[in-house]
């Protein structure tokens, strides 16, 4: 596990915020999905041993919470809210037109290994449906013609990158 | 009758130009000084402030704060630990997201005089994964309360110590209920315990005594104890005292939160005046008053009955726009407060679908330990889904209530209720829209029609 020593840093300083190791399972399993985009059955290992826990222990935490990955994803990660009132005002056509703008379909990697897009439950921004989240923006009022223009916006920033 | 004005108690400073979310600017409008003299004071009269108030929590049980307070076990001699629900995963709910983005000092001043009066060491905010913006901000608020002997050793001089760290959940529903969240923040699958024994208040974190409330029941806590118990519960009505925030979504013209004092406005008032009433062109078909688990209501149900005004019992007679926007009204006509997120459907949407998108979230969301909840929120999808997607077929609506009907009450903890109320009330208010599907479906969908599931 090649974790880099600030990230290091911030779980040696997790730890002692709980009176039992096992607590900071979640915290240690964000920072190391932050830094390396997903759980590999190597970090599953290292956090059980770093928190003398079972791997067994962590393993059933990642498969558990919608949050972890165990497979990478595109480079962005766009979350479009599948829950009634983001429904209400067309959230399924918000993620329709993602997956079309990028070719792809729901929890794949597109093509391009430019996005991931998916559905997630109520991100509890109902009273500005339909709402997506791109990596850890929230954008609002995302209809059709929004969900179009943010992505050419990072169809624009994709190209500048190459 | 025209609607009440708002009153912002909670929200004084939301969206208020210029107001930021650091320590300077919560100090130039007073802050902490209600913390520096409620910390001058013995905590049990703080304890007592809260029970006087009335404060029923804004999480969604509305359970009396001040109660589940005085039934902490305090004879284990263990320490004890308060828990912010900041997990804000109801549908429809969207508060504590505001609260804790644009004005975080004013939870953590509410949270610590909760800590003081309840002689708490370690508080945890439980904050769900994806406000990350808002679990950053919340470490930034914490670590200016503690350089500036807000929260940590010796606070304010005193020999007080209590320290506070923030905790993110990873995108699971079922951590917003308490015992779950417990789980959860022992970082465990988020399984919820069995009540009895493991009540927070006796068995909670770490088995020792445990306060689980909401984020926005603890900012009440730092206004009561600013003005008093009696002087809060003289806000709303009495049994429903104080403000509270309602969110509203779906098919109005101007969604957002609105804080008014609970009991004062009426659910028509709200969505006709303050909400501006339905889309252009359209009509409201039905509406869920608190959050995706509170049963649906139906405009043009009348609900009869008597009720205690004061001393007095009054007959009311009610269409779904007139029942006051309180735990006890709402309780009343079959429903439920819960956490204030209102969700609204106009004569567009069949009540197929909408169920169809809930139970998909329900069957999503399931923790999966009770058989009755794990297999019946996922025939209940299924079935409700097929609806929509493949045949339909005229028993369904009978079908699909008789699985919510085997669930309430067979399960450990209340999701079991949260998913079986939806089914339950749309298919006893809605019947014929579930027995005609097949035939309206056929009809075609104009082109372009909002999909639901
Ligand atoms: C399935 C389920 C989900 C819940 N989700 C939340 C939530 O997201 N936020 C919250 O504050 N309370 C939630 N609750 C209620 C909590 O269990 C608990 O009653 C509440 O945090 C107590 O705080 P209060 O008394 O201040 O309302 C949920 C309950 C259930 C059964
Ligand atoms: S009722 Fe459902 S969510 Fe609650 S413990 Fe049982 S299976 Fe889990
Ligand atoms: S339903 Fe989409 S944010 Fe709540």
């Amino acid at each position: 596990m090649n974790l880099t020593p600030a990230t290091l840093a911030r779980i040696d300083e997790v730890i002692p915020h709980y009176p039992t190791k096992r607590s900071a399972t979640l915290p240690l399993l964000h920072l190391i999905q932050e830094e390396a985009g997903f759980i590999s059955p190597e970090a599953i290992e290292w956090v059980a041993a770093k928190l003398e826990l079972q791997p067994i222990n962590v393993y059933e935490v990642v498969t558990f919470y919608p949050m972890f990955r165990q497979k990478p994803i595109g480079r962005r990660h766009i979350k479009v809210c599948r829950t009634l009132s983001c429904a209400l005002l067309g959230g399924y056509k918000t993620c329709a037109t993602f997956e079309k703008e990028f070719d792809t379909h729901l929890g794949e990697v597109s093509p391009d290994g430019e996005v991931t897009v998916e559905f997630v439950e109520c991100l509890a921004s109902c009273g500005t449906a339909p709402v997506v989240m791109i990596d850890d923006e929230l954008h609002e009022k995302v209809d059709a013609a929004k969900a179009k223009q943010l992505s050419d916006q990072i169809k624009v920033e994709a190209k500048a990158r190459k | 009758m025209p609607a009440p004005a708002q009153r912002r108690i909670i929200f004084q400073h939301i969206d208020e130009p210029g107001y930021t979310n650091d320590l300077a600017c919560y100090r130039k409008h007073g802050g902490y000084e209600v913390m520096k003299r409620a910390f001058a004071r013995p905590p049990a009269e703080l304890v007592d402030e809260v029970k006087k108030s009335g404060l029923r929590g804004r999480g969604g049980a509305g359970f009396p704060c001040g109660v589940k307070w005085t039934l902490l076990d305090k004879k284990s001699g263990k320490p004890v630990y308060l828990v912010v629900n900041a997990d804000e995963s109801e549908p429809g709910t969207f508060k504590d997201r505001y609260i804790m983005h644009q004005d975080p000092h004013q939870l953590i001043e509410g949270s610590m005089i909760t800590c003081f009066a309840n002689n708490v060491k370690q508080a945890y905010i439980y904050i769900r994964g994806e406000f990350p913006h808002g679990a950053r901000i919340l470490e930034k608020a914490i670590a200016e309360a503690r350089a500036a002997n807000l929260v940590g050793p010796n606070i304010l001089g005193t020999n007080y110590s209590c320290e506070m760290y923030v905790h993110r959940g990873a995108g699971a529903y079922i951590c917003g209920e308490e015992t779950g969240l417990i789980e959860s923040l022992e970082g465990k699958r988020p399984y919820p315990r069995i009540k009895p024994p493991y009540f927070p208040a006796v068995l909670g974190l770490y088995q020792c005594p445990t306060i689980v409330n909401n984020v926005e029941t603890l900012c009440h806590v730092k206004h009561i104890a600013d003005i008093g118990g009696e002087a809060f519960a003289k806000i709303g009505t009495p049994n429903n005292t104080g403000t509270r925030i309602l969110c509203v979504s779906g098919h109005v013209q101007r969604p957002g939160y609105y804080e008014f004092e609970v009991g004062k406005i009426t659910l028509g008032q709200l969505l006709n005046e303050v909400c501006g009433g339905p889309l252009p062109g359209r009509t409201f078909k039905a509406v869920i008053p608190g959050g995706s688990s509170a049963k649906v209501l139906k405009f043009g149900e009348r609900f009869k009955g008597k009720r205690k005004v004061g001393a007095e019992l009054v007959d009311y007679d009610w269409g779904v726009e007139d029942v006051p926007m309180d735990f006890d009204c709402l309780g009343m006509i079959g429903t439920m407060g819960g956490s204030g997120g209102v969700i609204v459907m106009d004569d567009s949407v069949s009540m197929v679908e909408a169920l169809a998108n809930i139970n998909a979230f329900y069957a999503h969301e399931s923790c999966g330990q009770c058989t009755p909840c794990r297999e019946g929120s996922l025939w209940m999808k299924k079935i409700s889904s097929r609806m929509v997607h493949g045949a339909a077929r005229p028993e369904d609506g009978a079908l699909l209530k008789s699985v919510a009907d085997q669930i309430a009450g067979r399960t450990i903890c209340a999701f079991g209720e949260a998913c079986a109320w939806p089914t339950q009330s749309y298919v006893t208010k809605f019947g014929e829209e579930f027995s005609a599907y097949a035939a309206t479906k056929s009809a075609a969908k104009p082109a372009g029609a909002t999909e639901l599931v």
